[in-house]
């Protein structure tokens, strides 16, 4: 086991450090086609750290992206690059802190619904204090950031994911949201504070969501609360993590990519039916593979000749 | 045969719950001693589950307190009850079906403080499925495990966390005559280990076996306490039966 994973580990470090070497390649296309991917994977992945196990589907994934997306917007130009991001990630956890505690108790659609609402709430405000106390419609975002440097942030970013995902998987609280995911009642019988569990994995999650949002920000030249809190980012998020299959750290990946790579052919011949064909894919997707890509692949491991769940006989 | 002495385990005063007009435990008050079974009985939709719900946090009680090792826990979360020393299982079994035997006994321990060293905890977990009858088992998911092995797992699991009162909702229904000797046997044997029970059971021959004293409840409100044996024969708890479950005695 111990041999497996670190191969599993070195395989991974090999693949980041090729992988670092994209921009080198010096073409734009494939340069902003790879932001996209690792965008949306990170995005997936994190979604997942909280989703999967919790198995409580959030629709905040937007609301935690613009407010990234914002903090550099506003702070941007002011302030240090490093500063601006800690300051990003702050809030995002703070933000999620309390939707967390506010809403957690909630449960299956209730939570589904409040943070769809969150979402809008948030662009509605962000709109209200632009329009009354800022008096403008947009911003300019001039930081002098390169489509490379962004990308190499997100590639950072995805390996600090999956570090920090595989270590709470490891963990106690990884253990103790699994066990919430299977029973709730039970975990609080078994002296699990389901509360703090579920709202320090939510804080994480959107704290990484959070800083998407902000390192994607100078991609945009303008930014307005419509752009920066498009609430179909949530719907792609959680279509791709469900396809992949949430219940694995590497589940989301397997939808992200695939599906990035989708979204971008069809955005692009089919702009006005694009909204039609998502939703059709997603049916397709609950249909069809309701564990998603990982859970196809357990299977294939575990059918005859595999040995995933193997009998103990008495 | 109980022993009075010291602090009760458990001590209920006054606990009270309605759902809407229902009134489901009303003016509930009794004491469980160090080491004791208490059986807790009454007919179908007397208020036995309500009251264990309120001793383990999953509902707050409307009035009243419940005191264990004196320490007032009438509605604190069912975390902290569960760390004070309160484990319990359910009347209808709940396992974590995605997880093996393993995994879901070391629920039971893994969050207890002060945590366990790994080895000792994984020695444990060992100790627990044989005692319940299910070693050899471990890796077994829990969702392929027989109705009477489920319970045998809840309840491995209940003991991991080393509960000083233990509650037990109908843990023997549903048993064969076999199992059930085997049961009795495993309820005796936890007793003798020094954890205190209380025991939900509609079965008559199992209270007799095991239990030192009985509470018997109906609509809510305690009709009758005392020795088992008393208890049994007392004629408002014979009516209050009548027709109903004491048939299965
Ligand atoms: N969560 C609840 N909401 C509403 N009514 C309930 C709830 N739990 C129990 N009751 C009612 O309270 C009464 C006592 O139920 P219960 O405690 O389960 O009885 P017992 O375990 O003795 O069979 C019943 O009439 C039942 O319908
Ligand atoms: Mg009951």
């Amino acid at each position: 086991m111990t041999a497996r994973t670190a191969g599993l580990g070195a395989l991974a470090l090999a693949a980041f450090v090729l992988l670092a070497f994209v921009p080198r390649l010096g073409n734009a296309y494939y340069l902003a086609l790879a932001i996209s991917l690792l965008q949306y994977t990170v995005l997936a992945t994190a979604w997942g750290m909280f989703s999967g196990p919790t198995r409580y589907v959030s629709l905040a994934t937007t609301a935690f992206f613009g407010v990234g997306a914002y903090t550099v917007a506003v702070l941007g130009e002011i302030l240090p690059w490093p500063l601006v991001l800690l300051i990003a990630a702050a809030l995002g956890a703070i933000l999620a802190a309390i939707v967390g505690l506010s809403t957690l108790r909630l449960s299956g659609v209730y939570f589904v619904i409040f943070t769809f609402g969150l979402t809008e709430l948030i662009r509605q405000l962000v709109v209200w204090f632009e329009v009354n106390k800022s008096r403008v419609l947009g911003r300019y975002v001039f930081v002098d950031i390169t489509q490379a440097d962004i990308y190499w942030q997100l590639l950072a970013l995805t390996a600090a994911v999956f570090l920090l995902g595989w270590l709470i998987a490891r963990s106690r609280l990884g253990f103790a949201l699994r066990v919430i995911g299977e029973d709730e009642t039970v975990a609080k019988h078994c002296g699990i504070n389901t509360t703090f569990a579920k709202v320090a994995l939510f804080t994480i999650s959107a704290t990484v969501m959070t800083l998407v949002g902000a390192i994607m920000a100078p991609r945009w030249t303008y930014i307005e609360p419509s752009i920066a809190f498009n609430s179909m980012i949530s719907f792609q998020v959680l279509i791709m993590a469900l396809l992949g299959g949430a219940h694995r750290l590497w589940g989301p990946v397997l939808g992200a990519v695939p599906l990035t790579l989708l979204f971008e052919l069809l955005s692009a011949r089919f702009p006005n039916t694009f909204t039609i064909i998502l939703g059709c894919i997603f049916l397709l997707i609950v249909y069809m593979l309701p564990r998603g890509v990982a859970g196809l692949f357990e299977k294939l491991a575990a059918a005859p000749g595999g040995k995933t769940t193997q009998r103990v006989a008495a | 045969m109980s022993r009075e002495s010291g602090t009760p385990v458990l001590e209920v005063g006054g606990l009270r719950r309605a759902f809407g007009g229902l009134v489901a435990v009303n003016d509930l008050g009794f004491a469980v001693g160090q080491g004791d079974i208490m059986g807790l009985l009454g007919p179908n939709g007397s208020g036995k589950t309500t009251a264990l719900n309120l001793m383990s946090g999953v509902l707050r009680p409307d009035a009243g307190t419940i005191r264990l090792m004196g320490r007032d826990i009438a509605g604190l979360a069912s975390y902290r009850i569960a760390r004070l020393g309160l484990a319990r299982t359910f009347q209808l079994v709940r396992v974590l079906d995605g997880m093996d035997c393993r995994e879901n006994i070391r629920a039971g321990l893994a969050f207890q403080k002060p945590h366990l060293p790994a080895a000792e905890a994984e020695r444990r977990i060992d100790t627990l499925l044989d005692r319940v009858g299910l070693a050899g088992h471990d890796r077994r998911p829990a969702a392929d495990l027989t109705y009477i092995d489920r319970k045998r797992l809840e309840l491995a699991r209940a003991l991991a966390a080393k509960p000083r009162l233990l509650l037990l909702d109908e843990w023997l229904a549903g048993l064969n005559p076999s199992e059930l000797m085997i049961g009795i046997d495993l309820i005796r044997s936890l007793k003798a280990d020094g954890i205190t029970i209380v025991l939900v059971e509609h079965v008559m021959n199992a209270v007799r076996a095991l239990c030192d004293r009985c509470v018997v409840m109906s609509s809510g409100r305690k009709i009758a306490e005392g020795a088992t044996a008393d208890v049994l024969s007392d004629a408002a708890v014979v009516k209050a039966y009548l027709g109903g479950v004491a048939a299965d005695a």
